[in-house]
């Protein structure tokens, strides 16, 4: 029986996984390829200061970006791992 | 005192810094030797990989290569291209192969495969682009030191290949690890003190991210409208719109940088150096940190110092520069070759424009605007000597992990794994550091003496990491069917289509004359430039490799173990050392 509940536990936390990373790289190709190369014409329509906002994008704002989703990652994988974790000593009691 | 006596004094006081550096971290295990012990902080080692990373072409050459050869936005592929990668790194590859936690890159290709012909391949394709890139950094070690020292060009890489050898071949990873970390402290701080004061100077601005938003000093127009401006005056095309090529090649190069630095091993390998999974995720966060500091700081040295190039070669009254008037800074750099006027229609004036027929700023090269960049802002002189510290660390840092990648795939893969599985510990250790000796004086012997293949540098690197490597590792991690013959088919496959594209552009091993199709664009394939098309060869190595997995039987039972293995969840607790959790 523990056995069978481990490997649910096992492909829940892989689907999390996998949900997380699709996400993230969603928003990585969005503000790269999107807002920096393909989305740049009409963005470049809106002003952030003195930056039309899809040249911005490609040389600025992508970079920020592309940081805080290697965090995010970081962060939430740590997470996923220590209710894991959490999860197999609580099978075990 | 004068300059050059200063910036020998500067560059003297970095290179003792790194030679002490090297006698404090000896190499005395194979494990010190190949991955620092495994023992490096995740942020120390953030600031490594950075070092790591940014080459002697970052440093000196990119912006001028946006503000100049892509005109601005174009150049934007390089800024994405070049830190996007960390994102696929960060998420796909470097948390797995820290987990497999061994010491090289065709380590887990060897393995994951099953195949010694798959490690054999992985070798090979990681020797072809890690040497294309050192030779690149002999010869930006060169180049600095002659500009800089007043040196000739084969004393300077000498002398660079002599700091080299002593740091790599005593203290391998850890002592690359502990001087790449004062070397990336020597670049940022070179890179980021002229381009905040051109930033003031122009904007009234300290941060030059903002400064590139912001308006001109004592006047309310925008420094990028007024950069657009002046440069269609001048007949060029608007600095923040212009595609290189076309949207669908921008979306290539971006993808083939991306790609290539994923599959990088010199990158790869750093990932090792630290205690846990979790630390491997963290770390690659504050390279991209570390990174960032200098890529978002280049667009602003690439616009700031286009606008005061321009704006010196116009007059206030309208009029194009009297070459009698000509800045002492602008001399001097005539004086290297890196600037060159010719007064075409004798009228005493230099015009600039871009029209080649009539312009009269006959070379500006793409270094121009970093390395003259402190003597336009008029800084002190011993901005200039740091300039010259800040280019040679580059240049040296990378170097010195390219020369790891080299040396660890010949001692540890094709010895230890392939060829002489019985050698010992000991005697692994010293084939290391020979191997190292011997990539050293390689390198340097091709810095000396650069093969004609060695112009396209960027191109082949990261053509083959994008189009062989980073589709191996992927699959490898991700796609539990593909097979031996499915992996190995693919590298070759992946690298076929990107060399004989390149090739058929540039020549064959870039000997001019030697191209069949020609450097016409024309006649690239959907408009994508050969410095592109790695992007393409990847995904002739994913078609071919399921394509031939398909067919072929299915991998052992220890290859699923060992997914089963990498894909298990782990605690940064139950991984870390002892005294290493943080």
């Amino acid at each position: 029986m523990a056995e069978g509940k481990n490997v649910e536990r096992r492909q829940r936390f892989a689907a999390r996984v996998r949900s997380l990373m699709l996400r993230l790289l969603v928003v990585w190709f969005v503000v790269s390829f999107g807002f920096g190369i393909l989305l740049v014409e009409p963005l470049n329509e809106i002003r952030l200061g003195g930056y039309k906002l899809g040249f911005w994008f490609a040389q600025q704002g992508s970079i920020f970006i592309f940081i805080a989703l290697i965090f995010a990652f970081s962060s939430v994988m740590t997470r996923l791992e220590r209710d894991y974790v959490d999860g197999e000593k609580e099978s075990r009691q | 005192m004068s300059l050059t006596v200063l910036t020998y004094l500067v560059v003297g006081f970095t290179f003792a810094l790194y030679i002490g550096i090297a006698i404090a971290t000896r190499a005395s295990s194979t494990k010190d030797f190949y991955v620092a012990d495994g023992g490096v902080h995740p942020v120390a080692n953030g600031m490594a990989t950075a070092a790591d990373w940014m080459s002697a072409a970052s440093f000196i050459s990119m912006a001028g290569l946006i503000a100049l050869s892509y005109n601005g936005y174009g150049g934007s592929v390089f800024l994405m291209g070049w830190t996007g990668g960390y994102v696929l790194l960060a998420l796909l590859i470097a948390p797995y192969l820290r987990k497999y936690g061994k010491y090289t890159v065709p380590d887990f290709i060897g393995e994951r495969y099953y195949s010694d012909t798959a490690r054999v391949v992985a070798v090979i394709c990681l020797i072809l682009c890690s040497v294309t890139y050192v030779i690149g950094q002999m010869k930006g070690v060169g180049v600095a030191f002659s500009r800089f020292l007043e040196t000739d060009y084969e004393t300077g890489l000498g002398i660079g290949m002599f700091i080299v050898f002593f740091y790599a071949v005593l203290g391998g990873m850890k002592g690359i690890t502990y001087t790449q970390i004062a070397q990336y402290v020597v670049l940022i701080t070179a890179y980021t003190i002229p381009a905040i004061f051109i930033s003031l100077q122009l904007t009234g601005n300290p941060l030059p991210q903002l400064g590139l938003g912001s308006t001109l000093a004592g006047s309310d127009v925008y420094l990028l409208d007024k950069l657009d401006m002046i440069l269609v005056d001048l007949g060029f095309q608007e600095y923040t719109t212009t595609l290189r090529g076309s949207t669908l090649n921008m979306m290539a190069f971006t993808a083939s940088l991306m790609i290539g630095t994923a599959g990088l091993p010199h990158v790869i390998i750093r990932f090792f150096t630290v205690p846990s999974v979790a630390a491997a995720r963290r770390s690659a966060g504050w390279a991209l940190v570390f990174i960032a500091i200098l890529y978002t700081t280049a667009p602003a040295i690439a616009a700031m110092a286009r606008l005061n190039i321009v704006d010196t070669m116009q007059q206030s009254d309208g009029q194009a520069l009297l070459i009698e008037e000509k800045p002492a800074w602008f001399e001097n750099w005539e004086q290297t070759g890196l600037l060159q006027v010719e007064d075409l229609n004798g009228d005493g004036r230099i015009e600039y424009t871009a029209d080649p027929e009539t312009n009269e700023l006959t070379k500006l090269d793409n270094d121009i605007l970093v390395l003259a960049n402190p003597e336009i802002a008029q800084l002190p002189n011993w901005v200039i000597a740091l300039v010259a510290a800040g280019g040679l660390a580059a240049a040296l840092s990378t170097a010195a992990g390219l020369l790891l990648a080299i040396s660890s795939a010949i001692s540890h893969d094709l010895l230890k794994s392939t060829y002489m599985p019985s050698i010992s510990e000991k005697a692994e250790l010293r084939a290391s550091r020979i191997a190292m000796a011997a990539a050293v004086l390689g390198a340097g012997y091709l810095g000396l003496n650069p093969p004609g293949f060695a112009a396209g540098t960027v191109a082949l690197a990261f053509g083959l990491a994008a189009s062989s490597l980073f589709p191996a590792l992927l699959m490898g991690i991700f796609a539990r069917r593909v097979n031996r013959e499915g992996a190995v088919a693919g590298m070759l496959a992946g690298i076929s289509v990107t060399l004989l594209y390149v090739f058929q552009h540039k020549g064959i091993m870039f000997i001019p004359g030697t191209s069949f199709l020609g450097g016409m664009s024309p006649n690239w394939f959907f408009g994508i430039e050969p410095n592109a098309f790695g992007v393409v060869g990847a995904t002739v190595n994913f078609v071919v490799a399921f394509a031939v997995s398909r067919v072929s039987a299915p991998p052992p039972s220890e290859v699923e173990e060992l997914l089963e293995f990498l894909h298990e969840p782990s605690s940064a607790a139950s991984q870390a050392p002892p005294g290493a959790a943080h």
